[in-house]
């Protein structure tokens, strides 16, 4: 039996240990604010926060995810104000909203590690993620803004 | 349009949006038909006894905004407090008129009709309190979710008024007093998507995320090529993995195609990870068929020599050959081929639904861009009328056109009837990319004759592709309507015009991706005025105005177009449209300041496409092989605008759509397979591809609204193809630019 946490409740899965962490969310966990997308970790939508690091949860079998501490879009804040929430409210980033979930947890990772990402800082971060509606120009800015970074 | 607002109230089958008490108006969203035999309400408004308005929100929301801006359209004229107001989602039902969302015609068909909706209910509640207070009507006015009587200071709420106004008669549609445009309260202003707390908490439900008690996981093998047969399959391995309850076959589809499901094995499962693993133990074997001999390759040049040859003639003015003739003598001639390639949707969201068909009947939540599709092609699917399919829409994940087409969600039901419990079907990437209706290949053959000045004065175009028409019959080889997508409608007045089209037979199943053919026919128009003005050494904008014209309204049954209809008054070709937006584009671009210098650019194309008018300038940085892009300034006329912040979205997202089409976009096939099947191989603009800034201009206007989604997308990679020419010399004239460079 794998025993995790997931947005600071313990979780146990008895299921096969190579499924990945993503379907145990979206599937066993309905957390599915997670999305998926290419199965092959090109394109980010999966993205959560393992032990704090953004990761690709459709790259992360159970038995990686074993014991770690996982936050998913749903556990970013308490009441849905995380500052790049916000920002992305601010900036009405989203359009058809299916990637937006990625993207947060992707520039909520970078922002503790660089609280003043540069431009090629964003652009290193985020190109992972891709937005098929062309957001993009948006969700730097928003970033931008959470970090209070110049736009 | 003709048929009357009706008050609707107190009707028991509205019990499942509106509460009893509430008053609810209903209108139909779409002109009655001649012959047509009934009038069906199609949209409702109601409010509710406490004062909440619920909309109805009919199209589905792909990222355009129009779950929002069709209720703003509502809000305004009734006056109500957006704060109050409730957006509900339609399920499919042929009551509301078309739902299809596609075609950038959600605010253009329906602007008129919602805003008399809600002007109507704002008169029965102007007249219900001027009852109360035994004054007159007009005295009375509705503000801001209540009516006032100025004169005495008197308001009452909506919420208490509904109860007498849901007992009166609509008033005539003529007696509706409709706001001018100064009154407008939300229409023109920037409101945020109604859904845009759920996106950014991760709470909003797409068709991916839906789930029925007792479901269980599918995962479909289909036919690898169009029309392969199925000689064996071998599902023992597939049944041994953990988790996999069996294995199910479903017939395969037989051509026409349509929305029809494509068949195949499907593994049912107790997750769709386990779906997947089990489908991958499946041994099949297939009878290829005829289209394993399709090889992409091949076609393209097959294409490009149909190109080159007569082609079916579907505009002429004027005598093209006898120009063509004067060769040498007092004019010189020019031809170029272009091609564009196969493009797949690539949605975020890959297809997905969930199905449950019980006692003869399905219920099923989808992303879908046309729900009444879905309960017609499920209903064929499984044997049961269309009105006993329940088709909920919950927010799609991207659609580009792909979502129009609900084959996966009879896949869904089909399966769901064989294994007796709810079924919800999740396309992997691969499954996305692979069987896909794809947009056309298309080869382009443009030629011109023009005189000592370079101004053309005989100019043949022929395009050749697959053509949609396709999923009716298999063996349709001509454009058809998709001809009038920028194609037999260049607005250029030459005085020796031909506009053909060649004939090429699908292998693959085709459909409309997002701005359909004018991605092909923008891309050979403007590239090729682009080599014209080259050719004669002129600037770039001042040749293409020149080339528009002089300000006019074209009437194309003049000017020699085949099978044109009527000219539509409310939206005529004008040509002054164009020609401000290119000035708009290039002022903004600041165009005459910045002169191309060895590496880096400007280039400018313009099309109208959904009664849209667009240019687009992009600045782009050559570095070897290396694209840049700066920024993209886009003139916008879509007439009057309701939501103008997602409008700019659109554009911003069209730059990027484009830049995908122009850098990178391209599906081959070999042996009749997609060669393609992820991000890989199929890539899409990232974030460091994109250009850097979109600056998206939006003309004011009060001409009648126009489409937003699409208009975007033509002139973008022009733009660009022709900003690298004016960067590096190097004439792109075939997509993507990918390997071109460097």
């Amino acid at each position: 039996m794998i025993q995790l946490t997931i947005n600071g409740k313990p979780a146990r899965f008895e299921g096969d240990p190579d499924m990945p962490l993503l379907w145990y969310l979206r599937d066993d966990l309905a957390l599915t604010g997670t999305k998926f997308g290419c199965g092959l970790g090109l394109c980010g939508a999966c993205t959560v926060h393992i032990n704090g690091e953004a990761a690709r949860s459709c790259q992360t079998p159970m038995r990686v995810a074993a014991g770690k501490r996982i936050t998913t879009i749903e556990g970013l804040s308490a009441a849905g104000d995380h500052p790049l929430q916000k920002a992305w409210e601010q900036c009405n980033v989203p359009q058809c909203g299916y990637c937006q979930s990625g993207q947060i947890m992707q520039a909520a990772a970078m922002l503790k590690t660089r609280p003043h990402p540069t431009d090629q800082d964003i652009d290193s971060t985020m190109q992972g993620n891709i937005c098929r509606c062309g957001t993009y120009q948006r969700i730097r800015q928003a970033i931008k803004m959470a970090a209070g970074v110049q736009a | 349009m003709t048929t009357a607002i009706t008050n609707v109230s107190r009707r028991g089958f509205l019990g499942q949006i509106f509460s009893a008490g509430a008053l609810v108006i209903a209108a139909p969203l779409v002109p009655k038909m001649k012959g047509a035999q009934t009038w069906q309400p199609s949209v409702y408004l109601g409010i509710e006894p406490d004062g909440t308005v619920k909309i109805v929100a009919h199209r589905s929301e792909m990222g355009t905004g129009c779950r929002t801006g069709l209720p703003m359209i509502v809000a305004d004229e009734l006056e109500a407090d957006w704060a109050r107001v409730q957006v509900v989602q339609a399920q499919g039902d042929a009551k509301y008129g078309s739902q299809d969302t596609d075609g950038s015609c959600s605010v253009r068909d329906f602007y008129d009709t919602l805003r008399t909706a809600g002007a109507t209910a704002r008169a029965m509640l102007e007249s219900a309190a001027a009852t109360k207070w035994g004054v007159s009507p007009e005295e009375c006015r509705g503000q801001n979710h209540f009516v006032v009587h100025a004169k005495t200071g008197r308001k009452l709420a909506y919420g208490a008024l509904v109860d007498s106004a849901s007992a009166a008669t609509a008033p005539q549609q003529g007696a509706v007093r409709l706001k001018t445009p100064d009154q407008f309260r939300y229409i023109g202003k920037d409101i945020p998507i109604v859904d845009l707390k759920p996106i950014v908490t991760g709470q909003a439900m797409f068709g991916i995320d839906a789930r029925m008690p007792g479901m269980v996981y599918a995962a479909i093998e289909r036919p690898p090529v169009m029309g392969a047969t199925l000689k064996t399959c071998d599902d023992a391995e597939a049944k041994q993995v953990k988790g996999v309850e069996q294995v199910v076959m479903l017939d395969l589809a037989k051509p026409p195609y349509g929305f029809k499901p494509l068949g195949g094995a499907a593994v049912i499962a107790n997750n769709s990870w386990t779906a997947l693993q089990g489908r991958k133990k499946l041994k099949i074997e297939w009878d290829l068929g005829e289209n394993a001999a399709f090889d992409s390759a091949a076609y393209k040049q097959a294409m490009l020599d149909t190109a080159r040859k007569p082609g079916r003639v579907v505009r002429e003015t004027g005598n093209v050959d006898t120009e063509f003739a004067k060769d040498g003598k007092g004019v010189k001639i020019l031809e170029a081929s272009y091609y564009t390639p196969m493009l797949a949707h690539a949605a975020m969201e890959p297809l997905a639904a969930v199905a449950e068909f019980k006692d003869g009947k399905v219920v099923t939540w989808t992303c879908t861009q046309n729900p009444q599709a879905v309960q017609d092609t499920v209903a064929k699917a499984v044997g049961i009328k269309k009105e006993d399919v329940t088709c909920h829409v919950t927010l799609l994940g991207g659609g580009f056109g792909r979502k129009s087409k609900p084959d996966y969600v009879a896949e869904a039901a089909l399966l769901s009837k064989q294994v007796g419990k709810p079924v919800k079907i999740v396309w992997s990437r691969e499954d996305d990319v692979q069987f896909d209706y794809f947009h056309s290949p298309a080869a382009l053959y443009m030629k011109a004759a023009v005189d000592d000045s370079g101004h053309p004065t005989a100019w043949l175009q022929r395009s050749v592709f697959p053509p949609i028409a396709m999923q009716g019959n298999p063996k349709e080889e001509y454009g058809g309507f998709q001809l009038s997508m920028g194609w037999t409608d260049i607005p250029y007045p030459i005085p020796n015009l031909r506009v053909e089209n060649g004939p090429a037979k699908a292998h693959v199943r085709i459909g409309w991706l997002r701005s359909v053919s004018n991605i092909y026919h923008a891309f050979g128009v403007q590239t090729f005025t682009d080599e014209l003005a080259a050719a004669a050494g002129r600037d770039r904008v001042e040749y293409l105005l020149e080339l528009i014209g002089q300000p006019r309204n074209i009437d194309f049954s003049k000017e020699g177009m085949k099978q044109s209809g009527p000219n539509n008054p409310k939206f005529p070709f004008d040509t002054a449209r164009l020609r401000n937006v290119v000035e708009v584009a290039a002022q903004k671009s600041g165009w005459a300041n910045k002169k191309a210098t060895p590496g880096r650019a400007l280039g400018i194309a313009a099309h109208r496409s959904f009664l849209t008018y667009v240019a687009a300038v992009a600045e782009v940085e050559v570095h070897g092989s290396e694209i840049r892009i700066p920024r993209v300034d886009i003139a916008v006329d879509a007439g009057r605008i309701v939501n103008p912040d997602r409008v700019k979205s659109q554009f911003e997202g069209a730059a990027v759509f484009g830049t995908s089409i122009a850098l990178m976009g391209e599906i081959t096939v070999a042996g009749g397979r997609i060669q393609q099947s992820n991000f890989d191989g199929y890539p899409v603009a990232r974030m460091n591809q994109a250009p850097l800034e979109t600056h998206v201009h939006i003309v004011t206007s009060d001409a009648a609204p126009a489409g937003v989604g699409e208009p975007g997308v033509p002139p973008i990679a022009p733009a660009i193809c022709n900003a690298i020419f004016a960067a590096t010399g190097k004439r792109i004239r075939e997509l993507p630019i990918k390997g071109q460079l460097g």
